[in-house]
């Protein structure tokens, strides 16, 4: 009993982790048709933000809360970069940009090693956060509490700014039909840019969030990519609420397996479940009614 | 000059040089070690070729042929472990590593590799059948584009992952230390050569058929469906069998290549074909221009050797520049070398059409 | 009803044909020896005519391994440099040609043949994993030419052309069960990354606890790299064994401690046994996750032996003082030694001539005193236990009586009767 508590748990944070991971996929790739391989490599930014901060900052609690909105604006600013110099001119040849940015990912990596050195490094998790909370008979580490808070957070956050704000009503706007957006007087270059900042921050997030669980290494964030990226396909183009789903399904699928059989295996059986899932629902789980032919 | 090596005459005569710098001047010029590295880059070769007619003509981006290539490989390597074993302790016994791991009684998936007639059968016919099934699910529920490189890719990923899970298949050390191939001796450099004729030979087969492939209708279609899919399927066709065989053929491509990088290198382990060595195989075909017929094949050789080349000397300059030829070639030259003269001559001249990129 | 296209099959079929059958030709032309013939060994390149000689030198400077063999490199750097200042080899001076592995066991097979075909290296010194040193090992064999390996590894191998200067299995896994065993284990749980060493290691450690009445509670492998610990460690809490042997490698030893401290087991509780965890990791782990922790090797910076004294000190003075001195790098800095001890007694570079005089060739090292066995050309070593301290460094907390002599195919012990079978 004990354990299905813990298996469900772990579920729902390994859901949560991924979710953080995709979410600023499932906007840039969701909103856009950009398959950004860099994300990875954001992410990893975002985990050796939280690491210099900690180093200038000292104190473990305050450099995390400190290390969360640098790492936005770290994430954010590569992002904007990224979008300025290259995927701009590639938005038609979204394949390609998966290549280009695969080939940004590889030089980021090495900068990460030539800069900080290929060992991985120590990010010190605040004292607060340390240990476990008992809940319904299974221990639950605090960290793991503490990102899915912060999941739900980024979530919320995320919603609320595509919901009320003008800035969100475009992005909507250009996401629906893009023509359409630009006749109506949107600069859908803009909204492009911004849509790309929020996406990237979200990695830096992400990454910032990450270190108090994994370690922090030149490869750390390819790691996250693939899963990522499969949430973003599973939940559909451009649905929060399907990377919100198939994040936390993604997970429980994982545990599930991960409990029954080995982990291996369960890579390998949540691979098999998105192709069954695909010929069932070939758009994803939340499909966008576009008028696009394709 | 391009224009020439499309007639018929010119391909016999592009076929013609091609054999006698490889069945001639390369064995002549390269001492033994370098004739075994130019085996393996035509291994890639081969692998590089079906890419171009998956993504070049066909517009699928298949990131993960190392599936492909890792399945010739790996049953390549069941054979010669099989026969290496039955060499030396008799018919029916236990390969080697497998005594190692402990594992007493031949796995039965294992037994019908001892004959070298099956092997080479499912080498090719197993990948190719699982291509097609794969590419059936895929294709006919019309998932394409991004979402497919990404299937495609986490594909690779788990196929990788599986195999290390593996213990009867070497696990994450893979299957080496190969002593036969088909009877013949692997240590000896005569051997080694024959092996460089045998790659050699199957890189011009596959060359040949692939060009059979572009000009027949199929190759029509299939470049319709790359430029236009819905226009494709409202004139009566069904794109997902035209995308299938497509990706059948380069799936068997990289299956051949892979079996035959096996003797050729010794060794086969899910380092060389999960994720990121699938990605490295469209590095080559990418620069040499994708949609190009010997593109590929002159792109991947000049990646494999850059990269020995270069790795040697300045192992960190070598990620650097593998990350910026990505990010140049494909951004600023996405016909690859191959568009070179034709955006040479566009500029001279003005607008010339460009055999357009998917 | 869709439209059909023809496939051009006719034409491929006529194409496969002719090209099959002159490649057929050719390739049979060609053809050398059959299984069972001898072959004629490629003549060794090794040019000892002058002044220097030239020696290997392969480690992965890129990817993923990068992190750890660069190390050993500077290990072997060190120990070549120290040679040379003392007169060389047989009067030569060692000329290092240095090759990437790149992490990638089809480049270390590629870069070994290069550095004995083309560079006509007299040994090469490098490897780290176990698949890299499986993909040099026909290399070397069927160019008879040596390899220096300088890892603790799964043990089950000998070959005549590497002598394995790290720990197998007897000097490091069956040395840090007998001292959980004298401490009062009486159940293990078993956590490992998926390849062969942790269940080459756990195969051994079951067996092992068998014989001696330790009962194992679980056996649990995550891929390599996985930083996904949460199920596992929930399952080592709620089995409640005395200690947890961990065979964990690189980044998913990270997770693991800080999953395990975060769910509140320390090392009072349930101590983790670690075979992968030298100085150099303890600091991307945190010393906070890991402190109090125990690990099973050879050596430990902290090791008290005047030729350690010297070693470290060397070291610090060559790389820099925020360094640290660790198992591998000791045994690939021994391994220089060992080979250039054994070129003396032979009087010769030749591969033959090394291998007949390798038996019994000894080195002071910074463990102690290493004797190469001539058999299975491992080396005898002492085993240790350390803990991992609040500085970061391992202190030795029990050691073996004297160097244990090694048994890579674990003949001595009767309970590992069944593991394995001799070659």
């Amino acid at each position: 009993m004990d354990l299905l508590v813990g298996q469900l748990f772990t579920g729902l944070s390994t859901g949560s982790i991924l979710l953080l991971a995709a979410l600023g996929l499932s906007l840039t790739f969701g909103q856009m048709g950009v398959i950004n391989m860099a994300h990875g490599e954001f992410i990893m930014a975002g985990c050796y933000t939280a690491y210099v901060t900690q180093q200038v900052v000292g104190d473990a609690g305050a450099s995390l809360l400190i290390a969360l909105p640098i790492g936005f604006l770290v994430g954010g600013t590569m992002g904007l970069i990224l979008e300025a110099l290259l995927i701009r001119h590639l938005y038609h040849r979204p394949l390609d940009t998966l290549l280009v940015t695969f080939g940004v990912g590889l030089v980021l990596q090495q900068v990460a090693r030539d800069v900080f050195g290929a060992p991985a490094v120590n990010v010190t998790v605040p004292e607060a956060l340390r240990g476990g909370v008992d809940l319904l008979g299974t221990t639950v580490p605090k960290t793991r509490l503490f990102i899915m808070a912060l999941a739900i957070v980024a979530v919320a956050a995320v919603t609320l700014v595509l919901r009320f704000t003008p800035a969100g009503r475009r992005i909507r706007a250009v996401v629906g039909n893009r023509d359409l957006a630009e006749t109506a007087g949107i600069s859908s270059r803009t909204v492009d840019a911004g849509t790309f900042f929020i996406g990237s921050g979200l990695a830096g997030v992400a990454g910032v969030a990450l270190t108090l669980i994994g370690s922090t290494s030149p490869t750390t964030g390819q790691s996250y990519l693939v899963d990522a990226f499969l949430v973003v396909v599973a939940g559909g183009m451009g649905r929060i609420k399907g990377a919100v789903v198939a994040a936390v399904a993604l997970g429980a699928t994982q545990a599930v397996f991960e409990t029954y059989s080995t982990a291996s295996l369960a890579k390998v059986g949540v691979f098999v479940v998105i192709v069954i899932f695909l010929q069932l629902r070939p758009q994803g789980l939340f499909t966008l009614r576009t008028r696009s032919l394709a | 000059m391009n224009r020439f090596f499309e007639t018929r005459l010119g391909a016999w005569t592009g076929f013609a040089a091609a054999a006698l710098v490889l069945f001639g001047a390369a064995p002549l010029i390269l001492s033994g070690f370098r004739l075994g590295l130019l085996a393996q880059f035509i291994c890639y070769a081969i692998v590089a070729v079906g890419i171009g007619l998956a993504w070049g003509r066909g517009g699928m981006l298949t990131l993960g042929q190392g599936v492909f290539f890792g399945m010739g490989a790996y049953l390549m390597a069941m054979h010669m472990k099989m026969a290496d074993a039955e060499f030396r302790n008799g018919a029916g016994s236990v390969p080697d590593f497998m005594e190692l791991a402990g594992i007493r009684e031949l796995p039965a998936y294992w037994a019908p590799f001892a004959s070298p007639v099956f092997t080479i059968a499912a080498i090719l016919i197993l990948p190719t059948a699982f291509a097609v099934l794969l590419g059936l699910a895929v294709f006919k529920r019309r998932v394409k584009g991004a979402y497919f490189a990404i299937l495609s890719q986490a594909l690779a990923g788990a196929f990788a992952i599986l195999l290390i899970g593996q213990q009867s298949m070497g696990g994450f050390n893979g299957l080496s230390r190969f002593r036969y191939f088909f009877g013949y001796n692997l240590a000896d450099p005569i051997n080694q050569r024959m092996l460089y004729f045998i790659a050699a030979g199957v890189l011009l087969v596959v060359v040949a058929l692939a060009l059979q492939l572009r000009r027949s209708r199929y190759g029509e279609l299939l470049v319709a469906v790359r430029d236009a899919e819905e226009r494709v399927r409202f004139l009566g066709y069904d794109a997902a069998n035209i995308k299938v065989v497509a990706y059948a053929t380069a799936a068997l491509f990289a299956s051949v290549a892979g079996a035959i990088f096996v003797p050729v290198v010794g060794i086969i382990s899910p380092a060389s074909i999960g994720i990121v060595p699938s990605i490295m195989f469209i590095l080559g075909v990418a620069i040499g221009g994708r949609a190009s017929l010997v593109g590929p094949v002159v792109g991947a050789l000049a990646v494999a050797w850059a990269q020995t080349a270069l790795s040697e000397q300045f192992p960190s300059a070598w990620t650097y520049a593998q990350g910026l030829l990505f990010i140049v070639v494909i951004a600023l030259l996405p016909g690859g070398i191959a568009s070179i003269p034709a955006v040479a001559k566009r500029f001279r001249k003005g607008p010339v059409t460009v055999e357009a990129a998917a | 009803m869709p439209q059909r296209f023809k496939f051009p099959a006719r034409d491929f079929a006529r194409t496969l044909a002719a090209t099959t059958a002159v490649t057929a030709l050719v390739a049979t032309a060609a053809c050398g020896s059959r299984a069972g013939e001898e072959t004629v060994a490629t003549e060794s390149c090794v040019d000892t005519s002058g002044d220097t000689i030239k020696v290997g030198a392969l480690n992965s400077l890129s990817g993923t391994m990068a992190i750890s063999e660069t190390t050993v490199r500077d290990a072997i750097y060190m120990a070549i440099d120290e040679i040379n200042a003392a007169g060389g080899v047989l009067d030569k001076e060692i000329e290092i040609v240095a090759e990437d592995g790149a992490s990638e066991p089809t480049i270390f097979a590629e870069k070994a043949e290069k550095l004995i075909r083309e560079d006509c290296t007299a040994a090469v010194f490098g490897g780290w994993t176990s698949a890299s040193r499986k993909a040099m090992l026909p290399v070397f064999e069927d160019n008879d030419s040596l390899l220096y390996y300088p890892v603790q590894y799964e043990g089950l191998e000998a070959s005549e052309n590497i002598f394995y200067t790290g720990a197998t299995t007897n000097q490091q896994i069956i040395p840090a069960l007998d001292y959980l065993a004298e401490t009062g284990v009486k159940s293990i749980y078993l956590v490992g990354s998926d390849y062969v060493f942790p269940r080459t290691a756990n195969a051994i450690i079951n067996a092992y606890a068998e014989a001696h009445g330790i009962e194992v509670l679980g056996e649990d492998y995550v891929t390599l790299g996985s930083t996904e610990f949460s199920t596992i460690v929930n399952q080592v809490k709620s089995a409640g064994a005395d200690a947890v042997f961990n065979t964990l490698n690189g980044d998913s030893n990270v997770a693991f401690f800080r999953e395990y401290s975060n769910v509140g087991l320390t090392a009072d509780q349930m101590p983790v046994m670690s075979v992968s965890i030298a100085e150099e990791e303890v600091g991307g782990i945190g010393i906070e996750n890991i402190e109090g922790q125990l690990a099973a090797w050879n050596y430990y910076q902290t090791v008290e032996s005047p030729a350690n004294t010297t070693f470290v000190e060397a070291f610090k003075a060559e790389y820099g003082a925020d360094r640290v001195t660790s198992d591998p790098m000791e045994a690939a800095y021994n391994s220089v030694y060992l080979w250039a001890a054994t070129v003396e007694k032979a009087g010769s570079f030749a591969v033959a001539d090394v291998q007949a005089a390798a038996d019994g060739v000894s080195f002071e090292s910074p463990e102690g005193t290493v004797v190469i066995d001539g058999d299975n050309h491992h080396v005898s070593k002492t085993a240790r236990i350390g803990e991992i301290n609040a500085d970061g460094l391992l202190y030795t907390v029990w050691e073996s009586e004297g160097a244990i002599e090694p048994d890579p195919f674990l003949e001595g012990y009767d309970w590992a009767a069944d593991l394995s079978v001799t070659e």
